[in-house]
């Protein structure tokens, strides 16, 4: 069997003491900023690439793997206990979560939440496995029109889920784009918007956009109004679950993983939109419909199995097409650049190590997600307790360093300073920063396709519609966005996080 | 002033066109290529032009709408601090070397939450300063001196 060779090859990496060291170190990492307020896997992740360029290509992307789904992790954690969602996904947990938490159950809530993630985990974990080759191998492929179109989809998408106005998280895209296409063009050389500054010339360090943007703009945000943080849980007892529960949990996580692994494969943020999905889900189907935001246990196993499945298969566009599903995706994809490997159909066939060690990795990540958060749930407890005050002098000063280190370059931290305030600014003002981040990732590889596709077809925009797998891609995209504008959808979208406030 | 409309619209909305009208003017001076050809300036100006577009729309969306909750006061000390702070070690991290410049960027930014002390931003500053000079500069080898040519008499 071709397959079990593959994943044998996989664990062989996955297993390398030296792996499993950082994946450790990333999932550990990864459940620490779940779990503190003020910086999410985003900044984390944009923080740690110029550490991770040290390592090998494989560890480099183990680790950052790890911290992406221990943070999904340590999300739910802060959900269940705070009621503050450490991660957007885990924004539905908090719902019922926090609530069991309030009738003393938050020890079941977390094992639920537990279990839940490490069976999704797994279950998506095989899929990838399954299906990322085939897919890689019909993207080999594709031409310049239809990475077009999937890259309009992505972005479509990605509106489709992003929090409130759907006007401005579009505008956001179109900055990120614009944003994307400063430096040299690609075709003529020609430098573009750098007011002659030579270092602008490669484009806009992506990882100061990013710290920028999720890291600085949010220290603003939370200096706005300062607080402790209350922590209702001081101590969480019982972590078993009755046989009552394990009889309720059961179907609700098994929903909650497919509808997650399918829809954790959509460009654009599904794993918000699985977590969503299968709480709604749930909700219809249980006979106490009533009963749900009052402490179900239902509706913590179904969205957080969702969540994390879609947390695993959003690797599955990012490993076969090199198309990022969502800034943490662009971020990985900017590690894959810095190890000098182009993500993509062909990282299968020239790296089969990697691609299976990193899939591997995911199965033993999740296991120590496991070891690591039910006995030392007490440790993350104290966590959440360590002052803000203390927490964000150490991110502006890591996001400076570890940006100047990238490429020693200076201009690069003033880019911090000037994404970090117009960052805060259209935060402030009610937009989402992840779609221009999207945005500014996607754009050089939006225009490129473009450019192509218009020689290709000898300046004839009907390429996009005449061919069929590009034409159904465009077709998808506009749906999205229909659906996103419908007005049933748009009031679900608004009760669901009407919640996270 | 009572003015019926969202302000967070209109103030995001004209960020938009500021920065749409930016791209697109100045992208005129690109070759803006034929649809075959496309040149360098083909995209930020369609795309520039889209953005100012949006940008009124998003503005006009909020007339009649006034945000519901007034808006969270302006947390001045942090931004001049923080803002400041990065400017400020970008412009010396050269000159000053490591231990300086993060010394004087801890402090600040530490400052910069209204709940800190002179303590216990001092307390924090030099923990940070250890710690960053463990990761970066030991464990990772990033090539910085302790103290740089300007504080070399």
């Amino acid at each position: 069997m071709d397959l079990i060779a593959s994943l044998g090859l996989g664990f062989s990496v996955a297993l390398d003491p030296i792996n499993i060291l950082y994946c450790f170190l990333g999932v550990l990492l990864g459940t620490l900023v779940g779990v503190l307020p003020g910086i999410g896997p985003t900044a984390t992740i944009a923080m740690l690439l110029p550490i991770t360029f040290t390592l090998q290509a494989e560890t480099a992307l183990i680790m950052l793997a790890g911290i992406y789904y221990g943070a999904q992790y340590g999300g739910s954690t802060t959900a269940i206990l705070i009621n503050l969602p450490g991660e957007s996904s885990a924004a539905v947990t908090a719902i019922d979560g926090y609530q069991m938490a309030r009738q003393g159950r938050a020890g079941p809530a977390l094992a639920t939440a537990a279990i839940g993630s490490f069976f999704a985990g797994s279950v998506a974990t095989l899929l990838l496995a399954f299906f990322a080759p085939p897919l890689a191998r019909a993207a080999l492929n594709f031409g310049a029109p239809e990475y077009f179109s999937l890259i309009v989809l992505g972005l479509l998408v990605s509106i489709a889920l992003a929090h409130g106005s759907i006007l401005k998280a579009l505008a956001m895209i179109v900055l990120g784009l614009l944003l994307g296409m400063v430096g040299q063009d690609i075709y003529t050389g020609t430098p573009r918007f750098t007011f002659g500054v030579r270092e602008l010339f490669g484009g806009l360090n992506f990882v100061a956009v990013a710290v920028g943007v999720f890291g600085v703009a949010e220290i603003l945000r939370n200096l706005e109004n300062e607080t402790e943080r209350e922590v209702g849980v001081k101590a969480v007892s019982n972590l078993w679950l009755t046989r009552e529960d394990m009889r309720r949990v059961v179907m609700p996580i098994l929903r909650g993983t497919g509808l997650g692994a399918v829809l954790g494969v959509l460009p654009g943020g599904g794993h918000i939109l699985s977590a969503f999905a299968s709480y709604s889900a749930e909700k219809r189907l249980s006979k106490t419909p009533g009963e749900f935001g009052k402490g179900m246990i239902e509706g913590v196993a179904g969205p957080e199995s969702a969540n994390n499945a879609a947390a695993q298969t959003s690797f599955i566009p990012l490993m076969t097409l090199g198309i990022p599903a969502h800034p943490v995706m662009a971020l990985m994809v900017g590690a894959f650049i810095l190890q000098g490997i182009t993500p993509g159909p062909n990282v299968i066939n020239e790296q089969p190590a990697l691609f299976w060690g990193v899939i591997a990795s995911m199965w033993v990540g999740n296991l120590l997600l496991v070891v690591l958060n039910l006995p030392l749930v007490g440790l993350w407890v104290k966590m959440l307790s360590i002052p803000y005050r203390v927490l964000f002098p150490a991110i502006v000063l890591f996001a400076c360093i570890g940006t100047y280190s990238i490429n020693q370059n200076v201009f690069d931290i003033y880019a911090i300073a000037f994404f970090g305030i117009v960052g805060y600014l259209l935060i402030r003002f009610g937009c989402e920063p992840a779609p221009l981040l999207l945005g500014f990732v996607l754009g050089p590889l939006l225009e490129e396709h473009l450019r192509r596709a218009m020689i290709i077809s000898r300046g004839d925009p009907m390429i996009f519609i005449q061919r069929p797998i590009s034409a159904t891609l465009l077709v998808l995209a506009v749906g999205a966005v229909v659906i996103a504008v419908l007005p049933s959808i748009r009031r679900k979208r608004q009760e669901v996080f009407v919640e996270e406030d | 002033m009572a003015v019926n409309a969202s302000k967070n619209d209109a103030a995001a909305g004209a960020i938009f066109v500021a920065f749409g009208a930016y791209f697109a003017l100045e992208a005129l001076n690109y070759d803006f290529g034929t649809p075959l050809r496309m040149g360098p300036g083909f995209m930020p100006t369609v795309l520039g032009g889209i953005l100012v577009a949006l940008g009124m729309a998003v503005a006009i969306t909020g007339l009649g709408k006034p945000d519901a909750e007034a808006p969270p006061r302006w947390p001045l000390r942090g931004m001049a601090l923080i803002l400041g702070t990065i400017i400020f070690f970008a412009a010396t991290v050269r000159g000053l070397g490591f231990i300086p410049v993060v010394l004087i960027s801890g402090f600040a930014t530490a400052l910069s939450s209204e709940r800190n002390t002179i303590l216990s931003a001092l307390v924090i500053t030099v923990g940070l300063c250890l710690l960053c000079m463990l990761i970066f500069v030991i464990g990772l080898g990033l090539i910085i001196p302790w103290f740089g040519p300007w504080l070399r008499f």
